[in-house]
């Protein structure tokens, strides 16, 4: 008996089973699995607090962000949403920088050298399980928090509901794809995270207070602006209709991506 | 087979590798011999298409390794201990690079056994040692059960069990009729283990010789010869081919003329011999020898004045 040999037919690389082992990946590393259940925690968490401390018209319309300042039943059941956007991102950068970081990169590479497949795959698993856990905890979320808010809370049939709570499953999901594309773009997990939290949430703020009036309408194409134009019932006054909102987001994940795949390709591994 | 032709890789205006040309046969163990930074990482790079040449080619079994369809069962590789996710357990690693080419649960299992990790295989590859590491890495590399086989220093970090377990692996792959090549920076691990030897310093070919050949002409045998007359037989002996070298008043090294010849020629002259013994350099020092041009990082010593 050899302890070599193996007879077996031979089989080539597809992309299905390229998805299959991304699959295997994903859910065989703890911190994976970690980053997922906070993600859901703190989207559900928050948005069933906001949802108890929310009074319908009392609201401070300009007060500071947080569980308290919600303006309407939905957002204030979807408060969450910016803590599980961090945690989704973070998920996609290391999804795909932790490959570099500890090496894994090469084997993966040796295993699909036509590297492509390999983001493809983890762009596909990817968005399968956060879209599905996404849509299920925000829609838990909101079910719940209208439960709390009672006869003031909104429901299924309100016009833009469907939508923005959807809508919340699927920024939160393209913050992911984000992280996966800033992740094999820098191949960093550290500038990646930085790059990711600084282009959604430090620009916005940034935008708003330095530039010039007569700028304003630059602000709305700001990735978490459009975003947030898809995910909400009651956009702010200087938003994209929801559906440019998707298209601009979409936009800024579809050139990320393809950033990556081009360094992908052209890089030495 | 793996073909490699006029491969250059430069990074900025370092060359790292420049022009090599050579074939690696099936069949036998090929060891890829050179001093540390000379390039033979970068060249297994660019065999299995991790690193792009800047120009040349190398090709496994007849066409560029990205080209295959089936890469796994190609070639396998262990490139670094560290190319796995700390996180992951062993068994979960092989399992999805298995998936890629739709290698069934059963040859992760097999491998696992082969490399002797069955007791850890579900633990986290973070706790594992050095050897350990190499020892998944050398699973990987077996999970196609490949054509090809490319070790990068294999042998590192592994204890002297582990170190013999590596060489019948790597000869029971070259009798199977696999093409072998594994790079180390120790002469001596080779010599025990290759049958053809590509040497390269500083990103150039040295040499691509047999290692009998290179055992013959980079370490030729030389006789010491102890006599209390040894001027006289040093006159006896000299001849055209043979080099004789003075080690002290009643010793000296001859090249070129075979022990018994100089045993029989000091009987006929009635010299009495102390000593005749036939002396071999190390393959260390042939080695480092050939190679002391091409070092790439040479310590050098500072005197204190």
């Amino acid at each position: 008996m050899s302890t070599v040999a193996s007879t077996r037919a031979r089989q080539g690389v597809t992309q299905a089973r390229v998805v299959t082992s991304e699959w295997i990946k994903f859910w065989s590393l703890r911190s994976t699995v970690a980053t997922l259940a906070i993600a859901i925690t703190l989207l559900v968490g928050i948005g069933l607090l906001a949802a108890s401390m929310f009074t319908a018209g009392t609201a401070p319309a300009n007060g500071p962000p947080g569980p308290g300042s919600a303006t309407d039943p939905v957002s204030a059941s979807l408060a969450g949403t910016t803590f599980a956007q961090l945690a989704f991102g973070t998920l996609g950068v290391l999804l795909m920088a932790g490959e570099y970081g500890t090496g894994m990169i090469r084997s993966s590479m040796v295993a699909v050298p036509k590297r492509l497949p390999v983001l493809w795959g983890k762009l596909a698993v990817f968005t399968g399980v956060a879209f599905i856990l996404g849509v299920a905890a925000t829609t838990i979320a909101f079910t719940g928090g209208q439960a709390i808010i009672g006869d003031a809370g909104a429901s299924w049939s309100d016009p833009g509901v469907a939508r923005a709570v959807i809508g919340t499953a699927v920024v939160l999901t393209g913050s992911g794809l984000l992280g996966i594309g800033l992740g094999g773009l820098m191949r960093s997990t550290p500038s990646a995270i930085t790059s990711l939290f600084g282009g959604l949430f430090l620009l916005t703020g940034v935008a708003s207070l330095l530039l010039p009036d007569k700028w304003n309408g630059v602000e709305q194409y700001l990735p978490a602006n459009a975003a947030n134009a898809f995910a909400s019932v009651s956009p702010s006054a200087n938003a994209l209709t929801p559906w440019a909102g998707l298209a601009v987001f979409g936009g800024y994940v579809v050139a990320v991506v393809g950033a990556a795949a081009w360094r992908l390709r052209r890089s030495d591994v | 087979m793996i073909e490699v032709r006029d491969l250059i890789k430069r990074y900025g205006d370092k060359t790292a590798v420049d022009g090599l040309t050579f074939t690696v046969r099936p069949g036998i163990v090929t060891g890829f011999l050179g001093p540390n930074g000379a390039g033979k990482s970068t060249t297994m790079r660019m065999i299995l298409g991790l690193d792009r040449p800047t120009s040349g080619t190398a090709t496994v079994n007849g066409r560029p390794y990205a080209d295959h369809p089936d890469p796994l069962h190609q070639a396998g590789a262990l490139l670094d201990a560290k190319a796995i996710h700390p996180g992951r357990s062993a068994y979960h690693h092989l399992l999805a690079l298995a998936a890629t080419s739709g290698i069934p649960k059963s040859r992760v299992d097999e491998v696992i056994d082969i490399v002797g990790l069955h007791d850890v295989a579900r633990k986290r590859v973070g706790g594992f040692s050095l050897g350990m590491g190499q020892r998944l890495g050398i699973a990987s590399a077996l999970l196609g059960d490949p054509e090809v086989v490319i070790l990068d220093e294999p042998t590192n970090g592994l204890d002297p069990e582990g170190v013999l377990w590596i060489r019948n692996l790597m000869r029971e792959l070259a009798a199977r009729g696999r093409t072998v090549l594994v790079s180390s920076h120790l002469m001596s691990e080779m010599a025990l283990t290759a049958e053809h030897l590509v040497v390269i310093g500083r990103g150039r070919l040295i040499a691509d010789v047999s290692m009998t050949e290179f055992i013959e002409e980079a370490a030729p045998e030389s006789v010491r010869v102890r006599s209390p007359r040894a001027a006289e037989l040093h006159d006896l002996i000299a001849g055209p081919n043979v080099t004789m070298l003075s080690i002290d008043g009643s010793v000296f090294e001859v090249t070129g003329m075979p022990a018994p010849e100089i045993g029989d020629r000091a009987a006929r002259a009635g010299i009495p011999l102390h000593e005749l013994t036939i002396v071999r350099p190390s393959l260390e020092e042939a080695f480092m020898e050939l190679t002391k041009d091409h070092v790439e990082y040479q310590a050098t010593l500072t005197g204190a004045a």
